[in-house]
């Protein structure tokens, strides 16, 4: 066996080369796929996503990973969500709300047990949780589980955390702009971080519109 | 046929210990006022020096802190019940000796549960997992088959001509003879069933009766031995008195894992599964903690029902200690076969999860989302079993329609957001405008949601979209009626 044949087999991980990352789930937008390891987001990883202030489009962000992965068998959990998931837009996105599976826990502590459980149990395709905590300890806990399950872990969570390390394999921070978001990675298996990329998310329909033209009854 | 018997010599007394690891001297006792002597007592009673057949007031002085329970006969007939239910698993004709013997005819299951020896194998160590202690011998008569595991002696006998030289060492204690007849026998200097077998049969008949030549003759096969075989309930109920009384989780894990694996035999004899079950809790101070477990998919499975079990009794206030488990199965629903995959590891079933989540957060924590057909935003969806997702009807009929076959008129192509707020949250005012962390700078579209006037909760709202300071847009609304106010209802994220 020679050094081309052994380069042309899986056993073998060069770093950089994107093909060597499980093949990602499509996010939807072009530019942004470019970017991630994979081509897309990283089943089998926990995802974090930073945002300044909740509602600025995170969650538009993964609809269209969302409404993909609601075709399979697989759950989709939302787990202490801040508001209810709004079932007429989420059918509007194409997602299937027979795979959705939404989760109240009382205490924060049984919160991360439903994360990990739903990670770890293999038959939820994606997790998308509002963790209070952020204890490295408990969020490693939360990557082994994603791994262990293959199940893409989403974790929102405050602007304030970028600097903090995270066991999390993909760190993305959002920043609001007339239509869209911008997207910095902040961290990515295989790569520098990058950014920012401007994504549209086509939510215009609020810009810049004197308020006296909307307020009159 | 084959036999297999399972003799349980310690039944009465295991009947007492089985809900809790033993360590305090035990005996049962039976007869009453001063003729009161001790029938079976646990090892650590035997540790002590008390023996079978001593009278109770001996057995206290040489143990001081004795417990001392009193032979309950109904109890142990409704734990041979119990596992002869259990044993339906290794085959479907299961007949009962009282009072402390089953026996299995096996002959058609020795090669499902890959031969005699791995059978009998698996029958002893499901016995002992379920808390008793058994001496398993096979035959091909009944009779036979019942001696030698009364005897002790594990044989595995399976041809019949072997039947008389296996037999011929047994003491004529398991005939079962009257006083006078066994006295008789002594006297003629009959020792054993061989000794028996080698008498003259027409003079045995003559002095004897012809009882024990007919025993003799089942025994050994030459005349027929009907028994009638055990019909399984159709119900489960069983329940395990504990030793001492409990008042720990952990400590109740242990009757409580004793219990499922009856059920689990239970089930798998009639090839059933649950969706429910209730567990009861019996305290001494009268009062009883029911707790009861709901399944998605019906399952019998006893180390995945423990597991789901044990996260509901770390959740669970006890009000005092426990003294007795009972658990009760009202619907043993029949259990779809499932084929395994031979290649990919077995696939834990969908809903494994939300059982496993339902039993540590409740059930209304877990739940699915669903859609209605109405107008109100607030109305057009709904909390359902997770997995039906299905559309909902409008109005009183609430009937889950054809999937996408319908169009909602609600939603149209409108924009919705994907958060919705539990109840819409009043905005302060600046002025004219108004005021969430800044003004709230509002969109050019309006849509006029009018509805409702049909069951008195009626809307009659203005929604816009709008951006606050942050970039964060918002679907808020005015109210066309009263007070005109401000209200915001929705996120989207």
């Amino acid at each position: 066996m020679n050094l081309q044949d052994l380069m042309l087999g899986t056993e073998v991980w060069r770093a950089g080369a994107a093909s060597a990352f499980a093949p990602g789930v499509p996010s939807g937008f072009p530019q942004l796929d470019a970017l991630l390891p994979g081509g897309g987001w990283p089943p089998g990883m926990l995802t974090e996503i930073l945002v300044p202030s909740p509602g600025i489009g995170e969650l538009q962000l993964l609809l269209p990973a969302l409404a993909r992965l609601s075709h399979g068998n697989r759950w989709l959990a939302f787990i202490a969500p801040p508001h209810i998931p709004y079932a007429p837009a989420l059918a509007a996105a194409q997602v299937d709300l027979s795979r959705v599976l939404l989760v109240h826990p009382r205490a924060a502590t049984d919160g991360l047990w439903a994360v990990e459980q739903s990670l770890r149990a293999g038959t939820c395709s994606a997790v998308l949780a509002w963790p209070s905590t952020s204890d490295a300890r408990a969020l490693r806990r939360l990557q082994l589980a994603a791994e262990a399950g293959g199940s893409w872990g989403v974790l929102f969570r405050s602007g304030q955390s970028a600097d903090a390390g995270s066991p999390a394999a993909l760190r993305l921070r959002l920043a609001p702009t007339s239509g869209g978001i911008d997207v910095h990675i902040l961290k990515r298996r295989g790569g520098w971080p990058v950014g920012p990329v401007s994504l549209d998310l086509r939510l215009d329909h609020a810009v810049a519109v004197p308020a006296s033209a909307g307020s009159r009854a | 046929m084959l036999w297999l018997c399972l003799h349980l010599p310690d039944l009465a007394l295991e009947i007492f210990t089985r809900g809790a690891p033993a360590n305090d001297p035990l005996v049962v006792v039976c007869g009453n006022g001063r003729k009161r002597r001790v029938a079976l007592c646990n090892a650590a009673a035997r540790g002590r020096g008390i023996q079978p057949d001593m009278g109770l007031n001996a057995a206290h002085a040489l143990a001081g802190s004795l417990r001392v329970c009193e032979r309950d006969r109904e109890a142990e007939r409704v734990a041979l019940d119990c596992l002869a239910a259990w044993s339906g698993q290794f085959t479907s004709v299961v007949s009962q000796t009282p009072p402390q013997a089953l026996l299995l005819e096996v002959a058609g299951s020795c090669r499902l549960f890959g031969g005699l020896e791995r059978l009998k194998e698996t029958v002893s160590r499901g016995v002992a997992e379920l808390g008793y202690r058994a001496s398993l011998a096979s035959a091909p008569t009944p009779l036979a088959a019942s001696w030698l595991a009364q005897a002790g002696r594990e044989a595995c006998v399976i041809r019949r001509d072997t039947l008389a030289a296996v037999l011929a060492p047994l003491p004529l204690t398991c005939l079962g003879l009257t006083a006078k007849h066994s006295e008789m026998l002594h006297g003629m200097g009959v020792r054993t069933i061989g000794d028996c077998l080698r008498l003259p049969r027409d003079g045995l008949a003559r002095r004897m009766g012809p009882g024990l030549i007919d025993i003799l003759d089942r025994a050994l096969g030459c005349v027929p031995d009907p028994r009638p075989a055990f019909v399984v309930p159709p119900v489960f109920a069983s329940s395990l008195p504990l030793p001492s009384a409990v008042s720990t989780a952990e400590g109740l894990l242990f009757p409580v894992r004793r219990l499922l694996l009856e059920l689990e035999g239970f089930l798998c004899a009639r090839d059933a599964g649950t969706c429910s079950l209730t567990l009861s809790f019996h305290h001494a101070a009268a009062g009883t903690t029911p707790v009861g477990l709901e399944l998605v998919a019906p399952s019998r499975d006893a180390a995945y029902l423990t597991l789901l079990l044990r996260e509901r009794l770390e959740h669970i206030a006890l009000p005092a200690p426990v003294e007795e488990v009972s658990l009760h199965v009202a619907d043993p629903r029949l259990l779809a076969p499932r084929n395994l995959d031979f290649f990919a590891p077995a696939q834990a079933a969908e809903g494994m999860l939300i059982e496993r989540l339902r039993a540590r957060l409740g059930r209304d924590a877990v739940r699915g989302l669903g859609q209605v057909a109405e107008h109100r935003p607030e109305r057009a969806w709904t909390y359902v079993e997770p997995g039906s997702g299905a559309v909902v009807r409008g109005g009183s009929g609430r009937q889950p329609l054809q999937g996408s076959a319908c169009t909602l008129h609600g939603a149209g192509d409108r924009k919705r957001p994907l958060w919705l707020l539990r109840e819409p949250m009043p905005l302060e005012m600046h002025g004219e405008h108004p005021y969430l962390d800044g003004v709230l700078v509002l969109g050019r579209e309006r849509e006029r949601i009018e509805s409702g006037w049909w069951d008195g909760q009626d809307i009659a709202r203005d929604y816009f979209i709008a951006c606050s300071g942050q970039g964060v847009r918002l679907w808020v609304y005015r109210e066309l009626a009263g007070r005109h106010r401000w209200f915001l209802h929705g996120v989207f994220a």
